[in-house]
């Protein structure tokens, strides 16, 4: 490949900025490459004791009891904890970040109380002067259970007479309860039109069944807290999350006090993905620090991480599409469950909302079903759901312009949704850019260059949503003209950044004299979790509104110091100029240095829970080659295209469709949670559960699109999730290409592949 | 005056209509006015005098953070939704 292959970006909006479209360094790079930024691990405190959590070995047992006594008895160990130490405070409906569960779930799911679901579920958690003597305390707690029989997959979880993990669990439809008790927690249906007139209008049908398997979001730190509750009754925990408050607000149910008692402090965080928007050891830590008077670490292992975590759930799938000749789809359904682990609450619902969403369809039917089985609870992972559903959903759209006889980019150019297609789950779509994405891939090189001898070539689209939710801003200007910029948004992928450029912008000044920092649940208002595509979209747009308030205030300070009426005034780039008298101006540094003889500090703020999301789609092109022999798939050439709106630190972009790649191969080729007959998880190390390395992969080249979202005063798009979607079907076309076999399940190992054929 | 586009599990309420124009200037009134002309709704989309937890509402296309307080357009659109869990 040469530099002439590689696309350049694609810019359709019209607005010039000063500050977003630049690559500034990012400002908590230092910290980070010089190791001195604090993650959760590294939390040290006088007198720290170190926790560890006792987990399940069964998939599915009563818990009969429990004896702690010999491990409390043990030398050092200061503290035990188990279900018993909770409050059991009602049943009432939370809200965890991007969704809502039942508080006894969610407090079931960090302890098991009466019943475990899953290999790995928590049982105690012991508080000891060592993390060693800790391990050994657990060795010592005596649990008596009542082995049951257990569910892996939808299909066991679904079938007649099926064990049930929850018996009084009943099947609820859109706010009716069925009454009917299964393991079934919901099913929900959109509709569109006719379907049954659609098929009989189709020319060519497809129809295909697809299963993918769990897999885990794979950061690299694993979930770890610290909590010290203060004899005063204040608890203060330090951890790695995806929402401060989240854990914050968390806490305070499953420990029944107030909020206004509770501080939470985000440290830096080790990736999450939307796997650490949920609390694990958190309330397990603060109860044992409450025992102790102490603070309490608890730092997962990778194996806890992968089985006492969430991982994104495994699903059934089957697709069955119908179009006339000329490539018009006529009629789609799509028919889903998917695992959601020992508790309900699967992402199926986002997986219906995303599985047709590229397409303009005229009939369309879409049935999920949230399935609970004796696998982790499932948490969110980067588009949740979409992944699989696309998986199903962009393979037979391949098989279909196979059997059409038409280039599978032109049969999607053909169907594409565009603003004012109504979804079949029912909105219409404002302006988006799904022909814009498609077009660009297109017209790629690596679409137009020929495919190498025995290379198999696929591509694929996919959906995500963008969400609003809250966010705050404080901005504090300093007399040297630099401003401080405090902000709730745990920084996962630079938003620290992206959220500062913002501000600069509407100022006129440096990224770099902006101080940007991420504070706790104390110093900030309340701040949604980073997830759902939203930071950059929402706390961005806070950091627009609180840099407004300075602008503002700071025209008025100058209005004050010329003698002149505010509205004659105006401050571009940088610089408050009056608009009738040339002789008057002053740079925004200049007003900074006399802020004290003018009122004082200028501090701007904001809240904001914004509407205006704009989705972004995404298209992967990939070449692979196959070993004839072993069966292995190798990536030799991928390219992501997506929609951004505005990319307003375009590096930290390409490195989310970069990462978003780099996962959706891995999910693609190799990753999956191998269950034994025992319903425990074999391959729960990093070594065994093979995520992609650099040696793995080829350059993953990115084409950013930018069509502004008319929502948002920069024409910003969430766009840390949509690249996700696209790379599992993409992938299994290409295989499908290479070898002419239908790639129907996840992962496409070797064994797979060389059984496709079968 | 607004359009409530009515889910297909919740169709036999309204004798399998798929729309329905509905009176009302908030998502209140609207669910109000629609359980009056056909009973059930009220119950299947409200409890505690809020949006049920497992149910979302687009109005113009956007999921609405404000609930029953959401403002409704005279050419609104109403979509209930299952609300996204997991993601």
């Amino acid at each position: 490949m040469t530099t002439a292959d590689y696309e350049r970006n694609m810019v359709l909006s019209s607005v010039d900025y000063k500050v977003l479209g630049t690559r500034p360094v990012r400002h908590d790079g230092a910290d980070k490459v010089t190791g001195r930024a604090i993650y959760g691990a590294d939390f040290d405190a006088s007198g720290l004791l170190h926790g560890k959590i006792l987990r399940s070995p069964h998939a599915h047992a009563k818990i009969l009891s429990i004896d702690t006594s010999k491990a409390e008895a043990l030398d050092g160990v200061k503290a035990v904890a188990t279900a018993k130490d909770f409050p059991q405070t009602g049943d009432k409906s939370i809200e965890m970040g991007e969704d809502t569960t039942k508080l006894k779930w969610l407090r079931d799911n960090i302890m098991a109380s009466d019943k475990v679901l899953y290999a790995g579920h928590a049982i105690a958690g012991v508080a000891a002067t060592n993390p060693h003597i800790a391990e050994e305390a657990l060795a010592l707690i005596e649990v008596k259970y009542e082995v049951l029989d257990s569910v892996m997959t939808t299909q066991q979880s679904m079938a007649e007479g099926a064990p049930l993990l929850h018996e009084s669990l009943t099947t609820q439809e859109l706010g009716e309860d069925s009454g009917i008790v299964s393991n079934i927690a919901d099913h929900f249906q959109h509709s569109k039109g006719d379907v049954k007139k659609g098929f009989e209008e189709a020319d060519v049908i497809v129809e295909r069944e697809y299963n993918t398997a769990m897999v885990h979001q794979g950061y690299i730190e694993p979930h770890n807290g610290t909590a010290l509750w203060s004899p005063d009754g204040r608890l203060h925990v330090w951890c790695s999350t995806q929402g401060s408050f989240v854990v914050r607000d968390s806490l305070a149910d499953l420990l029944d006090i107030p909020v206004s008692n509770i501080r939470v402090t985000p440290t830096e965080i080790g990736g999450g993905f939307g796997g650490k928007i949920p609390i694990y050891v958190e309330p397990v830590a603060a109860i044992l620090s409450k025992k102790t008077g102490t603070p309490v670490k608890i730092v997962m292992s990778r194996k806890d991480t992968f089985e006492g975590s969430g991982p994104t759930p495994g699903s059934n799938i089957k697709i069955k599409l119908g179009a006339k000749s000329d490539g018009t789809i006529t009629a789609a359904h799509a028919w889903m469950a998917m695992e959601a682990g020992g508790y309900p609450g699967s992402p199926v619902g986002a997986a219906a909302q995303c599985v047709f969403a590229a397409y303009d369809i005229e009939n369309g039917l879409i049935d999920g079903y949230d399935v609970v089985v004796n696998k982790p609870k499932t948490a969110p992972y980067r588009a949740p759901g979409a992944p699989n559903a696309a998986f199903g959903m962009e393979q037979a759209l391949n098989e279909l312009a196979d059997k059409l006889g038409m280039d599978p980019i032109e049969l999607r150019l053909k169907n594409v949704a565009e603003e004012g297609t109504r979804r079949v789950d029912g909105p219409t779509f404002r302006r988006i850019g799904a022909r814009e994405v498609l077009e660009a891939m297109r017209d790629h090189p690596h679409y137009q260059a020929a495919k190498k001898s025995g290379h198999g070539r696929g591509i694929s689209i996919g959906f995500w949503f963008n969400i609003g939710f809250d966010s705050a801003c404080n901005i504090a200007v300093n007399k040297d003209g630099s401003i401080n910029l405090t902000e709730g948004s745990t920084d996962i992928g630079g938003s620290r950044t992206s959220i500062a450029m913002h501000a600069a912008e509407v100022l006129g000044i440096a990224v770099e004299d902006v101080r940007p920092s991420v504070v706790d649940t104390d110093t900030i208002g309340f701040t949604a979790v980073t997830g759902g595509s939203r930071t950059t979209f929402a706390t961005g747009w806070a950091a627009y509104e609180a840099a407004q308030d300075v602008k503002r205030q700071s025209i008025e300070r100058a209005a004050d110091i010329w003698d002149v009426d505010a509205d004659s005034l105006d401050m571009e780039d940088g610089i408050i100029s009056s608009k009738t008298d040339s002789e008057l101006k002053m740079t925004f540094k200049e007003l900074a240095s006399q802020m004290s003889d003018t009122g004082g500090t200028i501090t701007g703020r904001a809240a904001v829970n914004p509407k205006g999301v704009g989705g972004s789609f995404a298209g992967n092109i990939v070449d692979v080659s196959i070993d004839d022999e072993t069966g292995k798939v190798s990536i030799e050439r991928f390219t992501c295209v997506q929609d951004v709106g505005k990319a307003i630190h375009p590096s930290y972009v390409e490195g989310q469709m970069q990462g978003g790649s780099v996962q959706g191969i891995g999910w693609a080729l190799n990753e999956e949670y191998f269950m034994n007959d025992q319903g425990n998880m074999a391959n729960s190390s990093l070594l065994d559960y093979r995520m992609p390395t650099s040696l793995d992969l080829p350059m993953i080249d990115t084409v950013i699109v930018e069509v502004a979202n008319p929502g948002h005063p920069f024409g910003v798009r969430g766009v840390g999730e949509a690249n996700i979607v696209p790379p599992t079907p993409a992938i299994a076309n290409a295989v499908s290409d290479a070898t002419g076999n239908i790639m129907t399940q996840l992962p496409l190992t070797p064994g797979a592949v060389l059984d496709s054929g079968k | 005056m607004p359009i409530v586009f009515v889910p297909s599990l919740m169709q036999k309420l309204c004798d399998g209509e798929q729309k329905l124009v509905i009176e009302g200037t908030n998502l209140r009134q609207i669910i109000d006015n629609l359980d009056s002309e056909y009973s059930g709704f009220k119950e299947r989309l409200v409890e505690d005098g809020k949006i049920k937890p497992n149910i979302s509402v687009a109005v113009d296309g956007e999921i609405t953070p404000l609930g029953m307080i959401q403002k409704v357009g005279p050419d609104s659109e109403v979509h209930f939704l299952p609300a996204i869990s997991g993601g």
